[in-house]
Order: C-alpha cells, then structure tokens, then sequence
C-alpha cells in the first residue's frame, strides 16, 4: 500500500477518479438510450419498435453504471454520499420512480395484452422523460453547492431542461448510427434540432459554475493556468461546429459516417464533463467536504480497489462482446 | 407517524417489493440452464419450449429486480446515512463487490441469453445462460453475507464510533451466512418450482397437452418435492443458529416470555407487549424445549431477559415476529403436502402430469405464489426480529435514519406504495396473461420494420 506514497492521498484519488469515469460512461451509455425515450411522442408507432429495438440488449447494462458510480460514492466517501443524497431527496425520488416506470415497459410493452401497448409506450416516455428532467435538475443544484434558493432552484430547472435536451440529441445521435430509412432521416432531424440545448446547456453551466464559485473562478481563470485550459472550451466549440457539418451529410446512399455524430457527441460529454471535474476537484460536496475528508478507511478502499483493478478490464471485455454481437442496424428482437 | 417509523416502512416496502424478483430470477436461472443442457443433449424440440415460455418470465422479472433494486441503493444515502456513515468500511467493500463480480456480468450477458439465440453459436448462447445464473447468485451471496453480518458481526474494531475491519474472511464467514445463505437459496429454488408448477397446472386446466408444457410441470413438481425437505432441515439448523447468536429472536418466534425448562410449542397466542403475556395460547407441552435444546426440559431464552433494569426494551416487536413466523411454517407445510402428493401420484402410474386430479391442479395455481409468501414471512421473522438493532449490538436503526422532513417521506413513500402495487398487478396479470397467450398459440409478433441491412442480419450466415 505504501508503494505510491501516502495512501490517504492517493486512494481517495484513485476513488474519485473510479467514480467520475462510472459516472462519465454512465452519462454517455444511459444518456442515449434515456434520450431514446425522450423522443418516443415523435415517433409512429412501427418506429417505437425499432427504437426499442436498438437499445433492448443495452440499457440493463447501461443502467449498471449508475449503480456503479453511486455504490463508489457509497462505499468511497460514505459522508458524502449521505449529505448529497439527503439534500436532493424529492429529485432522487423522482428519477428513482422514472427509471422503475420506464425499465419495466420495456417488458410490459411487448409482454401485456396489445391494447395496453399504448400505456406502455407512454409510460416508457414519461419514466424517460422524468429520470432525464431529474437527473439534470440534480447536476444544476450541485453546481450551484447544493443551496436551496429561489434561485439555485430557477438554474436547477433549467439545468433539467438543457440535461433532457442533450439527452435526446445523444439518442438522436445513436438512432442515425442504429437505424435506416425513414426512422433514419427523421433522427438526423432531431439531431439538428436538439444541438441548442446541448450548447445552451454547456454554456449555461460554464458560466454558472465560476460566478456561483470565487474558488472555481480563480482556478479558470488566473494565469497560467487559463492557457492550459483554453483548449477545453475551443474545442467544444469545435466538435460542435464538426458535429453540425456531420449531420448535414445525412442520411445519404451509402450510409457513410453514420456513426459520426454519435462519436462526436460523446466527445463533447467528454469535454463537458472533464471541464466540471477539474472545476470541483477536490471537493465532493462543493465547497464543503473535499475527497479526502470524506474518504472511508484506506484498508477498505484498497479490497475494493484489488478487485476493481481485476474486474473492470473484464467488464469492459465482455461490454464489448455484447456490442459486437448486437451491432449494424437494428433489428426485431426475438427470443428464438 | 415520524420519519423513523416512515423510512422503515418505505424501506421495507421497497425491499420487500424488491425481493420478491430475485427470488425468482436466482432460481430460474438456473432452471433455464437446466432446460438448455437438456436440449443440447437430447435435441429435443420441448426443451427449448419450455425455454422460450420461461425466459420471458426471467425477463420480465429481472428487469422488475433491477429498477427496484436501483431504489434501495440510493434509499442508504436517502434516508439513512447513518447506515454508511457507521459501517461503511464493512458494508462499502461488499456492496462494491456484488455490484463489480454480479451486477456487470449478468446485466450484460442478459441481452445474449435473452435475444442471442439466433445470432451467437449455440455454446455461447449456453454460457451466456450459465453466467446469467451464476451472476444473479453471487449478486445473493454478497448481498447475504452483508445481510448476515448485521446480524452477526464480527472481524471489526469500533474507533471512535466507526467500525473498521480487522479481518475480512470473518466478515465474509460469519456465523449466520452459510445458514442465512442456503436458506434463501433453497427459497429461491421452491419459489420458482411452486411458479412453474402453478403456470404450468393454469396452462394445463385451459387445455394445453403441449410436450414443452409436460416438461415444465415435471420439473416444477418434482424440484418443489425435492428441495422442501432439504428445506425443512435447513430452516432449522437456521433457527438452531440464530438460538445461539440472537436468542431474544428466538423468543420472539416462539412467544416465550420467562427463561425456563418444558417450554410448549405454540401453535396459536396473541402476545401481548403492555402485560408482557400471551393471550388465548394453544401450545404443545415441552414441544418448543425439544425442537431447540432436543431435551424437554431443555432451557428456552425468555423475552423478559432483554428488558434492561431501567425498563429499556432491546429485543424485537413480538407480534410481527411470532406471526410472521408461523405463516412462514404453515405456507412451507402446505408446500410439503402440495408437492409429496403430486410427485407421488405422478410416479406411482408413471402417467406424469395426466395422473393429478383437477382438484390439485386448481390448488397449484394460487401455490404458485406460495415461495413469495413464505420468503416475505421469512424475511419479516429475521429483519424484524433484528430490531431495535440495525447492526446487532452495534448500532440500532434510529441512529441510521437521515433527518428528512416527515412530509417528504410521506410523499414518496405514497408515490412508491401506489407504484408497487400498480406494478404488481401488472406482473402477475402479465405471467397468466402470458401462459394464456401459450395455451391459444402466440399472437403475430410485433411488426418491427424488416429490411436492409436489419433483415440481413436476421438470415444466419452459413
């Protein structure tokens, strides 16, 4: 334990690091098939099935990363995991009962009787559109320090919105990658139409992020560092930019860079997500309890990061099995 | 009601809610390999049958686990902090193992098992089902070892009010683990043997003589013959087990107040806590002193032992206990006559299912929910028996639960409550729903756009 020095330093670390990747994948992967549900009232019923269809064998393991990232939060920095919960108590509730709604309709839809069909399908919409509004109503009260003010909660709201938004265009993005014809032309449609919010969104929090923070300002925007980290911003602007050029290509005859916007929108997660990282770090609670404070006793961090180490080369192998095994365009999914 | 006493309810609600799923998905998975390894080695068409009807089943029930397992990870840091705050070094390294060795891999290998048939070699689809399995028990045993270990802790040290470990193959190994362990597993199988069973019988009643079905009732009769016994014994090293760690549990279960010699076995009381007696009891004389000390005058605990001299209460709520045990025992009684019979009759004319009266078929249908019953009624003797402690001796629950609004909880927990039982309905209106839809033959599927590359795709490759 004591090869990389103080183990008090570098294990609450490594642990939050674990846990941005979890949360990081868990974003990209549940994102798309979440925002795949966002967009279920623009579709016919025919296509319903086809969307469903390309993120059938995915979201159960999609959704694992959630668990992933809050068991890290959990088990990493057990006080944290308390005093985050706890103050976003109604919105947890509500994602909670959005991903049970919409987790089961992916059974019931094809399972119950067909005219409940309908009830499902919507349920499947509401359950998607209720985690994703949550979800992004969380991540803007944590920007703004977990305060509850008329204000954190008018940014919260919007948050929540541009989060939903971002979510759809992701979806959009994977549907482009997974689906043909009609279906096709349509998402590269929502696609266009769903990259203001994903801009909005990135706008809004960047700039919310240092004026609600003097720490988080300073540490943006103070000399040298502003050199270092002006690439950040730059290019998201231009993966956006790259992203816009992709999508007016599409749909087209040979199906060429179809997978583009769903790669250059994962990209852009990337950016995003690494540029909030580095604004928080090292707090866990902002402003409040930083890693280290809040990490559990070094002796269990390292069982769990003995096993981590093990297992997670592994979960990426047979992710991966299961994505070259239901890759190419979606198809009808039968159990024979 | 406080928010103690709302966060207990809205947990248990949600665990009970969530536990009925992996019951049967624990078991059936194993079932469905079975059904697998049939056909790989007969050929035979009425395996893959009985494969196709049940893995809808799994599918359904898995995704009902999932969602409703999420829920409780996130209800530690919702409504009790404490919780982890207090034994996170222990309880933090188990979690994250079940979700790292179990959650992953049978999350992952569920989209091959259920919608790779057509599309992957016949031993990987094989696998998938086998890892599927094996993910869902191990997922079991790390959630029991932490189960157990509130119940028996030890391999920790208490600094400062927070325990550390000190010795992780006596967190792992407690005492109550490999009982707690093999009885929820043995639950598992006998719930998903009176289910198949039950649906299977429902099927029959409408009709279906189909080989798949013949295949499927046998093995859900005689794996419910096979396991109860083994139960029966198991349940009771169980209890033996718990006589010696949590003796005031005990007490509860059977309803006995004083410390003492030739004490009865009750079969019916009100206990009742303000006179600290039981009212209108029937009881078999020395019966409760023999089942635990195998003497009759062996010496059985008395709840009035753990009443402390300024009148603080630290063993459980009788009532609850004493009940939930008995209809745990009754139901497993019940289990035991349904299937002897069944299997018997079914073996002595070597007529298989067409020797079972109708009566009988009629009784396994609602049987088929009796695993859930008996694993619920289990689950309450042990939890509930736990209390006032979260963590025997270490912590009790009030000192676990966060300090949320009482209006806040009362909501979700309203919202959870309705979900649940809208869910519920649902589910078992699906599976009958479902073995109707096999009796009649499936309806046209659903009319997924086939073309293109999508429907290249669908043509094997050979």
């Amino acid at each position: 334990m004591e090869l990389f020095g103080d183990p008090a330093q570098w294990l609450p670390f490594t642990f939050a690091a674990l846990m941005g990747v979890s949360i990081l994948v868990y974003v990209v992967l549940d994102g798309f098939d979440l925002g795949v549900g966002v967009l279920f009232p623009f579709a016919t019923d025919d296509e319903k099935d086809t969307m469903v269809a390309s993120i059938g064998p995915f979201w159960d393991a999609n959704e694992t990363w959630l668990v992933l990232a809050i068991g890290l939060l959990l088990v990493a920095f057990p006080s944290a995991h308390g005093t985050i919960l706890t103050a976003l108590y109604l919105p947890v509730a509500i994602m909670l009962i959005g991903l049970i709604l919409r987790g089961v309709a992916f059974e019931f839809r094809v399972k119950a009787p067909t005219p409940h069909k309908a009830t499902w399908n919507w349920l499947f919409f509401a359950g998607s559109l209720m985690t994703s509004l949550s979800q992004g109503f969380m991540l803007g009260k944590y920007v703004m320090g977990l305060e509850s003010t008329l204000g954190t909660w008018a940014f919260a709201m919007i948050t929540a919105v541009f989060l939903t938004v971002a979510y759809s265009f992701i979806g959009a993005c994977w549907l482009i990658l997974k689906t043909e014809y009609t279906l096709q032309a349509k998402s590269v449609d929502w696609a266009k139409g769903g990259i203001w919010g994903l801009v909005l969104g990135l706008g809004a929090v960047s700039l919310a992020t240092p004026l609600v923070s003097p720490r988080i300002f300073d540490k943006w925007f103070t000399y040298p560092e502003i050199f270092v980290l002006a690439p950040l911003p730059i290019l998201s602007g231009i993966v956006v930019l790259l992203m816009w050029r992709s999508l007016l290509r599409l749909p087209n005859a040979t199906d060429a860079g179809a997978r583009t916007p769903f790669l250059y929108a994962i990209t852009l997660f990337i950016l995003a997500f690494g540029g909030l990282a580095y604004s928080f770090y090292p707090y866990v609670v902002p402003e409040k309890l930083t890693i280290y404070e809040a990490a559990s006793a070094p002796e269990s961090l390292f069982i769990i990061l003995v096993g981590t180490v093990f297992v997670l080369p592994m979960i990426a192998g047979y992710t991966a099995l299961a994505y070259t095994v239901f890759k190419g365009k979606a198809a009808e999914l039968r159990y024979d | 009601m406080d928010t103690l006493m709302l966060s207990r309810i809205q947990f248990g609600a949600n665990i009970s809610f969530h536990i009925l799923f992996p019951t049967i998905t624990i078991a059936l998975g194993w079932v469905l390999l079975f059904f697998k390894l049939r056909f790989n080695a007969t050929g035979d068409k009425k395996w893959m049958a009985a494969y196709g009807f049940w893995v809808k089943v799994f599918a359904l029930s898995f995704a009902m686990g999932v969602v409703s397992g999420i829920t409780m990870s996130f209800q530690f840091g919702t409504n009790w902090p404490g919780f982890m705050e207090t034994v996170g070094n222990i309880a933090g390294p188990l979690l994250a193992y079940e979700v790292l060795t179990a959650f992953f891999l049978e999350a992952v290998f569920l989209g091959i098992m259920l919608f790779g048939f057509s599309r992957v070699p016949g031993w990987l689809h094989t696998t998938a089902t086998f890892l599927v399995a094996f993910g869902t028990t191990m997922s079991a045993f790390w959630i029991i070892v932490l189960n157990s270990w509130m119940h028996t802790p030890q391999g920790f040290e208490m600094r400062d009010g927070i325990a550390f470990a000190t010795d992780w193959s006596a967190i792992i190994f407690n005492p109550s683990m490999p009982y707690r362990f093999m009885h929820m597993m043995l639950a598992s199988g006998l719930t998903v043997a009176f289910l198949i069973a039950g649906l299977s019988a429902f099927r029959w009643l409408l009709g279906d003589r189909s080989d798949g079905l013949r295949a499927a009732l046998k093995t859900g009769v005689f794996l419910g013959a096979m396991l109860i016994p083994v139960q029966i014994v198991m349940g009771d090293l169980h209890g033996l087990n718990t006589l010696e760690h949590q003796p005031q549990k005990v007490a509860a279960m059977e309803g006995n107040w004083e410390t003492g010699p030739n004490i009865p076995l009750i079969l019916f009381a009100m206990p009742d806590e303000e006179a600290r007696e039981n009212r209108m009891e029937i009881g078999i004389p020395n019966m409760a002193s023999i089942i635990l000390k195998h003497k009759a005058d062996g010496i059985v605990p008395g709840l009035n032992d753990f009443v402390t001299e300024d009148g603080e209460v630290l063993h459980p709520p009788v009532a609850p206990v004493f009940w939930s045990f008995r209809i745990m025992i009754a139901t497993g009684i019940a289990m035991l006559l349904l299937s002897w019979t069944a299997a018997i009759l079914m073996l002595r004319k070597r007529r298989g299912p067409d020797a079972l009266p109708k009566i009988m078929l009629l009784a396994m249908v609602p049987m088929a929910f009796s695993g859930w019953v008996a694993t619920l009624a289990g689950w309450y003797t042990t939890e509930i028996g736990r209390q006032p402690w979260l963590v025997q001796g270490v912590m009790t629950t009030e000192m676990a639960v966060a300090d949320v609004p009482v209006p806040f909880v009362a909501t979700t927990l309203t919202a959870y409550l309705a979900i649940y039982v809208l869910l519920l309905t649902a589910y078992i209106g699906v599976l009958f729903f479902l073995a109707r839809k096999a009796v009649t033959g499936d309806v046209p599927r659903s009319r997924t756009p086939q073309s293109g590359e999508a429907m290249a795709r669908q043509v094997p490759a050979e």
